[in-house]
């Protein structure tokens, strides 16, 4: 067990470990739902939310069902139904409130089940022997993160469409090109806080 | 060089297309060429660019979708007529999960060192859109038989372009091929951005901007 601090591991887990500039996780929403300002933060507040609250319940659930009862090599299988069950609340919840964004992310909220970044997040939270407050910390420090770096990058992109880029490289590949100059960027944060 | 490229390959694909007459052998060379899972339709990166900074791993990983794609793609075809409607992406989840889980112990078991450096991105099989997207648009309307061969096909596209990143990135990021010295460090420095995340970025951008160029104008109007 590691005793840093749920604050660090918030702070590491927005800008020195982002989860994805560095650990890769929901780059399929990232690149496709980065379109506009408007529907990246939308899906960015979507993501948090559902972020912070499946790392809590699968830590519960690992510590207190899984764990006990020896059947750790269902983890995968148990997180997973967790997720889809929690996501499949959301977007009731969402139809039911905000329509408007509802529509705006359109396939991309089921698709919140398929994040790797949630899964993610539940799957390093065991693998780096979190405890519960710092399960807590990381799992919202790696939604703000993705959140950060998401709404950054439909900045990005918004500016971008002026720009003449040459044919092959226009859509997708231009964006990856972009986020590799976002992640050096966040590189430099490396030598503030540090965990794992 | 990359228009000399796309010359050499056209014909290529004209001669293939009128060989490609059974069906079987279009799913091929649709999932493994045409509809690129990850160079053109940009499914399931995260892996792809997570597990690229060796070319073992990636080799590895790119087993690892091979299989679970057949597998899934097998049993998906084989229940589509007694999943309900509404609840078949649970159970395409489950099944998809099953089937990770499988792989996950069996590097385990065997293959420890493997398993350790590969980390959460075994498990993160489960949520990569290539395995969910193939079970959903094309398993829940096919034969098994034909659902394999698609798993295939999807499986090896990715796989081969998870090798060709990761041999980029190990061979400029380390100079080294399979941990082989390769790149002399004598004449070259290795480049160690390309093992770090940016690198991978950078790497797949590329590639898919040279599946662009392959491609032809045409791949641009079906974004």
């Amino acid at each position: 067990m590691n005793e840093t601090s749920a604050l660090i591991i918030l702070v590491a887990a927005i800008l020195t470990n982002n989860i994805l500039l560095t650990n890769f996780l929901g780059m399929c929403s990232f690149i496709a739902c980065s379109g506009q300002i408007g529907t990246a933060v939308g899906l960015g507040t979507a993501v948090t939310f559902v972020m912070t609250t499946t790392t809590m319940l699968n830590y519960v659930i690992y510590h207190c069902v899984l764990i006990p009862l020896g059947l750790c090599h269902l983890t995968f299988i148990v997180f997973i139904v967790v997720i889809a069950a929690f996501v499949q609340f959301v977007e009731m919840f969402v139809e039911r409130f905000s329509p408007k964004l509802y529509f705006a992310l359109g396939i991309f909220l089921p698709l919140i089940t398929v994040n790797c970044a949630i899964l993610g997040a539940s799957l390093f939270m065991i693998i780096r022997k979190y405890n519960f407050l710092q399960s807590v910390g990381f799992g919202l420090g790696a939604g703000l993160g993705w959140a950060l770096a998401i709404i950054l990058m439909a900045g990005l992109r918004q500016k971008m469409r002026y720009s003449n880029v040459p044919e092959p490289f226009r859509g997708v590949s231009i964006a990856m090109i972009v986020t590799c100059v976002l992640a050096m960027a966040f590189m430099g944060f490396a030598g503030m806080v540090a965990i794992q | 060089m990359t228009a000399k490229m796309a010359d050499s390959q056209k014909p290529n694909c004209m001669s293939c297309g009128g060989f490609c007459q059974g069906k079987g052998l279009l799913t091929l060379k649709d999932g493994a060429w045409t509809n690129n899972p990850l160079a053109i339709q940009v499914l399931g990166i995260c892996s792809a660019l997570a597990v690229t900074n060796r070319l073992e791993n990636s080799l590895v990983m790119g087993a690892a979708l091979i299989f679970v794609c057949i597998g899934s793609n097998l049993f998906v075809s084989l229940l589509r007529k007694h999943t309900p409607h509404r609840i078949r992406m649970i159970a395409e989840v489950a099944i998809i999960a099953t089937f990770v889980i499988l792989f996950d112990q069996f590097l385990k078991a065997f293959y420890w060192d493997m398993s350790k450096q590969l980390g959460p991105y075994v498990g993160l099989i489960i949520t990569n859109c290539i395995v969910m997207g193939r079970a959903e648009a094309f398993a829940l309307q096919n034969r098994p038989v034909l659902s394999m061969v698609d798993g295939l096909a999807n499986g090896m596209g990715y796989a081969a372009v998870l090798a060709i990143i990761g041999f980029f990135r190990e061979l400029l990021g380390t100079g080294r091929v399979f941990g082989h010295v390769v790149l002399s460090s004598n004449w070259y420095t290795p480049n160690q951005i390309m093992i770090l995340a940016p690198g991978a970025f950078f790497a797949l951008g590329i590639v898919i901007a040279v599946f662009n160029i392959l491609k032809g104008p045409d791949a641009e109007e079906n974004k």
